[in-house]
């Protein structure tokens, strides 16, 4: 009996298994504890759990919609409305965020003493205040102090400032809208160029030599040479800030942009339906969170350095 | 390292221990009392909970002058106040056995469904589905409001037709919402609704000349248009969209507890409909008449019925006074607001107030 085998409780795989069991169950028995605690508690109210208020008529207006909505339609046709806005607003953030911060994170270690010194207080300023005290800032005096709308500004002939919003010949982009996606893009760019700055200050010393050697202009070799080694530092963070800003998005009920979770709040106090509205609202803000997430990590792979 | 896996493995298996001990001394204590509901029994308790916690804790907006507002001594006063204040002095003797939670329209029926609060008295309009689906138990209407729009006098805005096209501000989660865009829809007026979660912001943002109107129960359109920099400058239209009787709320499923609310709300109506007030009270402590005898409790035990004592409906005219006392220390002429009683008015004198007999 010399290569007899450990006690079972001395064995790690054995408690590496039964860990997992025992999580498992824990987590089963604290939601089975939380549901029947819910049950009971609606049940004392009389109220039934159920999604059929969905197809209920929602009776209230949105201000925005993207596909054709009337009160006379069912709250799930608007919860659809508040998600497509909310989408909006993500996309556009997300997009220009992007190009914000990283001009922003390069001009960090910019040569010019002034675009250093100008990115260097943007990044703080909009790093180290709220949020929702920006987008208040934006809504209440930018947007809302423009003139009214017969006196509108007039940029190049064609585009049209006021207190209705930003109009285009083709279409118009409400306050809400606009003060929502500039305080979005300039808080979460103030983000995305402190992890530009420090991914390209990753890059070693010997790469910006070594370009420079080779001639390249300083434009160049940022692009050819830093910037793509810069990436693989970058993009995992960067995705973190894209998933803050989708998320960060539900901030628009502070200034009555009518984006998924203001549609949701709306509908769990018209309805009183707290918990599956809820739920639903949860489901949507993970499945947004989870397809980000897919996308970037895609994009991530192909930006590593490939290993046998 | 082997010695922390182990313990992390073993971790969970000792929470699992300890919630499976909770829980079952959790039924234990359900299985206690045979044959009740353990839910309906937690709710019938309400009564005892307040009691025994010697204060009575009240739902108000907080942010409506003339209904519920902190003043400048920094006392909350208001017609949503005083009722809290009445419901206390039923209950302790004491009107400022109350502490108020400022909700908003959002907040405010959760708040009442999980029991934050005892009670809610929070201009919240009576409707048949918050009665219904949502839980909610209302006590008799403390004001009949409508709803009514506000627009700037110089926007040649004459009537709801008028604005057509424009942006009205809104706040989220009231009836007001949706009965806007029901009137809107009936005469296919097209219009763009702002809406807010935050009064305040709704309020500004109309101050600011986003909105062209805002529409609000008319009663918080006069109270909020006091707040504006320039009030004159705004007029209300007369139309009247809607009716909104305003009524405290009490969650579902607790009779005595509902019970109480609802006949403090009628004490202060019969008060005023027998002449009782805080400043003659004393008089008709002597008075032959039975009514009055019963209403004060020197003769049978109405109050009893309810858990209070006898003479409940004298405290309350004691400390807190009639309906019409409360109207015009909060809603008057001599007040800011100014609204005149209205349908706000006892049945005798052609309005709606009315309490069933105090027999």
């Amino acid at each position: 009996m010399t290569n007899s085998k450990p006690p079972i409780w001395r064995d790690q795989r054995f408690w590496r298994i039964a860990g997992q069991f025992l999580a498992v169950f824990l987590t089963a028995v604290v939601i089975t504890m939380l549901w029947g605690n819910l049950n009971r508690n609606l049940q004392q109210l009389g109220i039934q759990f159920g999604f059929n208020f969905l197809k209920q008529q929602a009776s209230f207006d949105i201000g925005e919609t993207l596909i054709r909505y009337n009160p006379s339609d069912t709250y799930s046709r608007a919860l659809w409305v508040g998600l497509i806005n909310s989408l909006r607003v993500a996309v556009a953030g997300i997009f220009f965020s992007t190009i914000v911060g990283v001009s922003a994170g390069i001009g960090r270690l910019s040569d010019n003493w002034l675009v250093r010194n100008i990115t260097l207080v943007y990044v703080e300023i909009f790093r180290n205040t709220p949020l929702l005290l920006q987008l208040l800032f934006w809504y209440f005096a930018v947007f809302i102090s423009f003139p009214k709308a017969e006196n509108k500004i007039s940029l190049w002939g064609f585009i049209g400032i006021s207190q209705n919003g930003v109009e285009f010949p083709w279409f118009t982009l409400s306050p809400e809208f606009s003060a929502l996606v500039l305080g979005l893009i300039f808080y979460t760019g103030a983000f995305i160029a402190e992890i530009v700055r420090g991914g390209i200050q990753s890059v070693p010393k010997g790469q910006w030599e070594a370009g420079r050697s080779l001639g390249l202009k300083p434009g160049l070799l940022m692009r050819l040479v830093i910037f793509p080694q810069a990436l693989r530092v970058i993009i995992p963070p960067l995705t973190s800030q894209y998933l803050n800003l989708t998320k960060n998005s539900s901030l628009a009920i502070a200034i009555g942009y009518p984006d998924v979770y203001f549609v949701a709040s709306t509908t769990y106090n018209q309805t009183g339906r707290a918990v599956e509205v809820i739920l639903l609202l949860m489901l949507t803000y993970l499945i947004l969170s989870l397809i980000i997430s897919v996308v970037m990590n895609l994009f991530n792979r192909t930006v590593q350095i490939p290993e046998r | 390292m082997r010695k922390s896996a182990l313990i992390l493995a073993i971790a969970p298996l000792i929470f699992t221990l300890s919630a499976c001990g909770g829980e079952s001394g959790q039924t234990a204590n359900i299985t206690g009392t045979p044959g009740s509901n353990p839910a309906a029994q937690a709710t019938r308790n309400r009564w005892d909970t307040i009691k025994s916690r010697g204060k009575l804790i009240c739902g108000v907006s907080g942010e409506v002058p003339g209904f519920s507002f902190v003043g400048t001594d920094g006392k909350y006063g208001g017609i949503d106040v005083d009722v809290c204040r009445a419901i206390a002095a039923a209950l302790f003797d004491n009107p400022d056995a109350v502490e108020f939670r400022n909700l908003n329209a959002k907040e405010r029926f959760t708040a009442l469904q999980t029991g934050e609060v005892d009670v809610l008295s929070r201009n919240t309009t009576w409707t048949l589905s918050r009665d219904t689906s949502q839980g909610l138990e209302f006590a008799p209407v403390v004001f009949y409001d409508g709803q009514a729009i506000m627009v700037r006098k110089n926007g040649n805005i004459k009537s709801l037709a008028d604005l057509k096209g424009k942006a009205i501000c809104v706040q989220t989660g009231t009836t007001t919402e949706q009965n806007l865009a029901d009137q809107m829809r009936k005469r296919g007026i097209t219009y763009k609704p702002v809406v807010f979660e935050d009064i305040n912001i709704t309020f500004a943002t109309y101050a600011e000349g986003r909105c062209d109107g805002i529409t609000a129960d008319r009663s918080a359109l006069v109270s909020r248009r006091t707040t504006l920099p320039k009030p004159d400058d705004n007029i209300i239209l007369n139309e009247a969209i809607s009716s909104e009787p305003l009524a405290p709320a009490v969650a579902k499923g607790d009779t005595k507890w509902g019970d109480t609310v609802k006949w403090v709300v009628y004490s202060l109506v019969k008060a005023e409909e027998l002449g009782i007030n805080s400043q003659n009270l004393a008089q008709f402590t002597n008075s032959n008449d039975p009514d009055i005898k019963r209403f004060l409790g020197t003769e049978g035990n109405l109050g009893e019925g309810i858990g209070l004592t006898k003479d409940f409906a004298a405290r309350i005219v004691k400390h807190v006074g009639n309906y019409a006392e409360i109207y015009d220390r909060n809603l008057g002429p001599k007040t800011k607001l100014n609204l005149a009683r209205g349908q706000n008015q006892l049945w005798t004198k052609g309005g709606l107030l009315y309490s069933p007999p105090f027999r």
